[in-house]
């Protein structure tokens, strides 16, 4: 059953569901308070009945101003692109919150990251092992809580408590988190009978290196270089998640020319990565030619960018507001991607011609659509395994709803699949920077952004190349950051990974991992 | 004993095939690297990798027996004895005892098996996945690099490679049989399965979970590392030179001309099977594990049919 944000607001304002405190910020967004009690109550409320699902969680700690810790929970409603935003106040002598592990899974991973930075408790929590902590970490250390300081650390000797699988034959391959690759760390630890994967279970965060803490105390303003690079390859996508969030805590609109130049940049960014991913990919098959061309059109790809921005990787260009520059978009920008492209898909046809490949690529590593489902995937994943979900189209942002553009799905859920999905939204970036660059009105790139109110949680949403990032962010009284949460894709589709391995062979493990391509600085932070 | 392969002259052979060995891996990986249109390294790269692992010093696991350290040495000293097996230059029997074809092919069974025990050794997953790998795959190649010996050495009436090449150095390439043509098809399927190359191994990959052969040299450093490499240059070079000597070989030829000429045939003869594996390296990709035995089969069947060609 599905409603509109009307009826929404209705069935929230009329009691059946216990909030208070309902405010309506932004025309799609309603903002309340519930009761720790009745958390559970409301999101049975708001995703069975409703059919939002959701997407985002997050904690703060106002023990200094209100005496207690705060967790919010960001529900979003995709086909009809409403929001609701709930939080709930965790009392700060005895911080708890109940479990929604139960019924939604990226919640147990939301609820465990809360538990190891701020250690609010979380009851009923099925999983009681640490997600971002490391052994070496001190029990009673909780970093995102403002008095946190920094500790002495020690290894405490104790094993990370993996998932054992028995039986005769079976055994344990430990791989990282110091790869033979330059990749960036984690670690796997495949269980395995023969060569065939039986599970696979992945430690990470080896990367935490405290990036949401760094926002706080900011200026709103000087926030979007830390969130440029939160991972090396998304600069524009976090960057731009964060801006929105700005831009919506201070009331601010975008100027028509700033939102088409925000395409352009954020496709520009998908289309390097996609390539690079899909070169990547033929080489893990062992097929260095494709990969080699892949690579050569890239670095032109990089040098389109350097000549726009003046940054091959498109960092310094976006800011609250709009841009921080005009930037002066060459005539043949779109024939001259449109050449790539067509050079792209020429590598594209080889690789998927030859039998080798392609044997390769078929059935291996693939995602079910209900695992996938259950697991929350996003982006390419989610959509090389059934489920229609863009942020661009859903949730539109920049200047995405004045632009028409096709949202890839496929149904096998295998290698190939990702690929595929790759490579039809390189076609449908360069579509979109060509429309962007035929709808380009000359006039400002910048708009100064209001004043923000102190403790009005905000956030952006983006559909990055690897998919929907979320920036939420709540400020002070004197106007500087209170409190920054990124989510990166990432942290929804690492966990599906393993879900993928199950029964594929341990030499095609990189290949299955390299369809993923999950960001491990992005889910660390 | 009477033969045209003077004790120096196989010492010589042998020598030759040692330090030319790293040449020919580089000539393939700089062809790739055209192939791709990239730029590439030097033909010399892999004397300078060479030069660099024997400057280095040693570090060696815990877990390792006292055998861990002589492995490479072994492996290297049977490789290179392989390469004394080989006519190189000049065709004919040696006139001295020397080992046949089998011994040959034994040999490099033997680094291999010392290798795939060496990986064992220092009880790491990633050596135990490279050494169950490889011995899968070696009792699908050795069997049939086997049938192809004997598919020649039936016709010749000797094992011994020099006497084999001399007996065939008068029936050139038009001269060729329907047993030549499948037992070089044979060759041609199990040489990159036994330079390990792709379609079955990839030279070139740093993925630890893909690796067979590299994967089996993880844990050894420096020297050792540095025998070994150079161990499988020449197990390269050794595997190339028994194709040509089995399907190519240059008849007997007196004097310095003849040396000379044999040098430079021998030369054209290896670019050109280097050539050969560059070219599938770049086409092809790598076959998934469990295809590999299907595509050896290919190699088995044409083998096996060679061979029953020649008894019949």
């Amino acid at each position: 059953m599905t409603m509109t944000f009307d009826a929404m607001r209705r069935t929230l304002s009329d009691g059946r569901v216990p909030v208070s405190d309902l405010v309506l910020p932004r025309p799609n967004e309603v903002h309340c308070r519930v009761a720790a009690a009745d958390l559970k109550d409301l999101s049975d409320c708001v995703c069975r009945d409703l059919g939002a699902e959701l997407v985002f969680m997050g904690a703060d700690d106002r023990r200094a101003e209100a005496g207690a810790f705060f967790v919010h929970y960001l529900f979003a409603h995709r086909a009809q692109n409403w929001f609701l935003h709930a939080s709930a106040r965790v009392d700060a002598s005895r911080p708890e919150v109940p479990s929604l592990a139960a019924f939604h899974y990226p919640a147990s991973r939301f609820e465990r990251e809360i538990r190891d930075m701020f250690g609010i408790n979380v009851t009923g929590h099925p999983d009681p092992r640490p997600l971002v902590k490391h052994a070496f970490w001190p029990e009673d250390y909780f970093p995102l809580r403002k008095n946190a300081g920094s500790p002495g650390f020690a290894d405490d000797g104790r094993a990370f408590p993996f998932t054992e699988v028995g039986g005769e034959g079976v055994y344990e391959i430990p791989v990282g988190p110091v790869h033979a690759g330059v990749i960036e760390p984690g670690h796997f630890r495949f269980s395995v009978m023969g060569e065939t994967i039986i599970d696979m279970k992945s430690r990470l965060y080896f990367t935490h290196k405290g990036t949401e803490k760094l926002f706080e105390g900011r200026d709103p303003a000087d926030g979007v270089e830390l969130a440029e690079r939160v991972s090396g390859d998304t600069t524009v996508g976090h960057a731009l998640a964060y801006c929105q969030a700005v831009e919506a805590a201070a009331r601010v609109d975008v100027p028509q020319r700033a939102a088409y130049l925000r395409v352009i940049l954020l496709e520009l960014e998908r289309l390097y990565n996609h390539v690079a991913d899909v070169g990547a990919i033929a080489n893990d098959t062992g097929f260095a030619v494709a990969h080699a061309h892949c690579y050569r059109i890239r670095e032109q790809l990089l040098r389109v960018n350097g000549q726009l921005t003046g940054s091959r990787l498109l960092r310094g260009v976006l800011c609250p507001g709009g841009l921080t520059r005009d930037l002066d978009v060459p005539r043949d920008l779109s024939a001259r991607i449109e050449a790539l492209v067509a050079d792209f898909d020429e590598i594209v046809e080889i690789c998927l011609g030859n039998t080798l490949v392609l044997d390769r690529l078929e059935g291996t590593g693939v995602l079910k659509p209900e695992l996938a489902r259950d697991h929350g995937v996003l982006g390419y994943v989610a959509r090389a395994s059934g489920i229609d979900l863009d942020a661009r189209r859903d949730h539109p942002f920049a200047a995405y709803g004045r632009l028409r553009f096709a949202v890839p799905v496929y149904e096998n859920g295998d290698v190939k699949d990702r690929l595929r999905v790759r490579t039809d939204e390189v076609h449908e970036a360069a579509d979109l920077i060509e429309q962007a660059t035929a709808n380009l009105a000359t006039g400002p790139v910048r708009a100064s952004p209001g004043r923000i109110d102190a403790f009005a949680p905000a956030f952006g949403i983006v559909e990055g190349w690897r998919g929907r990032i979320i920036h939420w962010l709540m400020t002070r009284e004197d106007g500087r950051l209170h409190r920054v949460k990124i989510v990166d894709p990432s942290f929804f589709n690492w966990s599906a990974l393993s879900l993928a391995l199950v029964g594929n062979i341990v030499p095609d493990f990189p290949l299955c991992n390299k369809s993923f391509n999950q960001s491990y600085s992005g889910n660390d932070l | 004993m009477i033969g045209d392969r003077p004790l120096a002259l196989v010492l010589v052979e042998m020598i030759l095939l040692v330090l030319v060995g790293p040449l020919v891996t580089g000539t393939i990986q700089k062809m790739k690297a055209r192939l791709q249109c990239r730029r590439g390294a030097a033909v010399l790269q892999p004397y300078r990798d060479l030069a660099k692992l024997f400057r280095k010093g040693t570090v060696q696991a815990d877990t390792t027996s006292g055998f861990f350290w002589s492995i490479p040495i072994l492996v290297l000293a049977a490789t290179v004895a392989a390469g004394a097996l080989v006519p190189v230059i000049r065709a004919g029997p040696p006139a001295f005892p020397l080992g046949d074809a089998v011994m040959l092919l034994g040999l490099l069974a033997l680094a291999r098996f010392l290798t795939a025990v060496g990986a064992l050794d220092a009880g790491g997953a990633f050596g135990g996945m490279g050494a169950s790998r490889e011995m899968t795959i070696a009792p699908l190649v050795e069997p049939v690099l086997m049938m192809v010996v004997f598919s020649t050495a039936v016709a010749a009436g000797t094992t011994e490679l020099g006497a084999l090449a001399a007996h065939r150095g008068t029936s050139w390439f038009l001269a060729w049989r329907a047993a030549d043509f499948l037992g070089f098809a044979a060759m041609l399927v199990l040489l990159p399965a036994e330079t390990g190359r792709i379609p079955v191994d990839n030279p070139d990959t740093h993925l630890e979970l893909t690796m067979l052969h590299e994967g089996m040299l993880l844990e050894h450093s420096g020297p050792g590392l540095g025998c070994m490499a150079l161990a499988s240059h020449t197990r390269q070079i050794v595997t190339l030179s028994l194709v040509s000597a089995l399907f190519f070989p240059i008849g007997p030829a007196g004097g310095a001309s003849g040396l000379v000429l044999g040098a430079g045939a021998f030369a054209v003869k290896i670019l050109v099977l280097a050539t050969f594996l560059a070219l599938v390296e770049s086409s092809y990709a790598k076959l998934r594990l469990f295809r590999v035995p299907q595509y050896l089969g290919v190699g088995f069947v044409c083998a096996l049919t060679a061979l029953a060609l020649r008894i019949l």
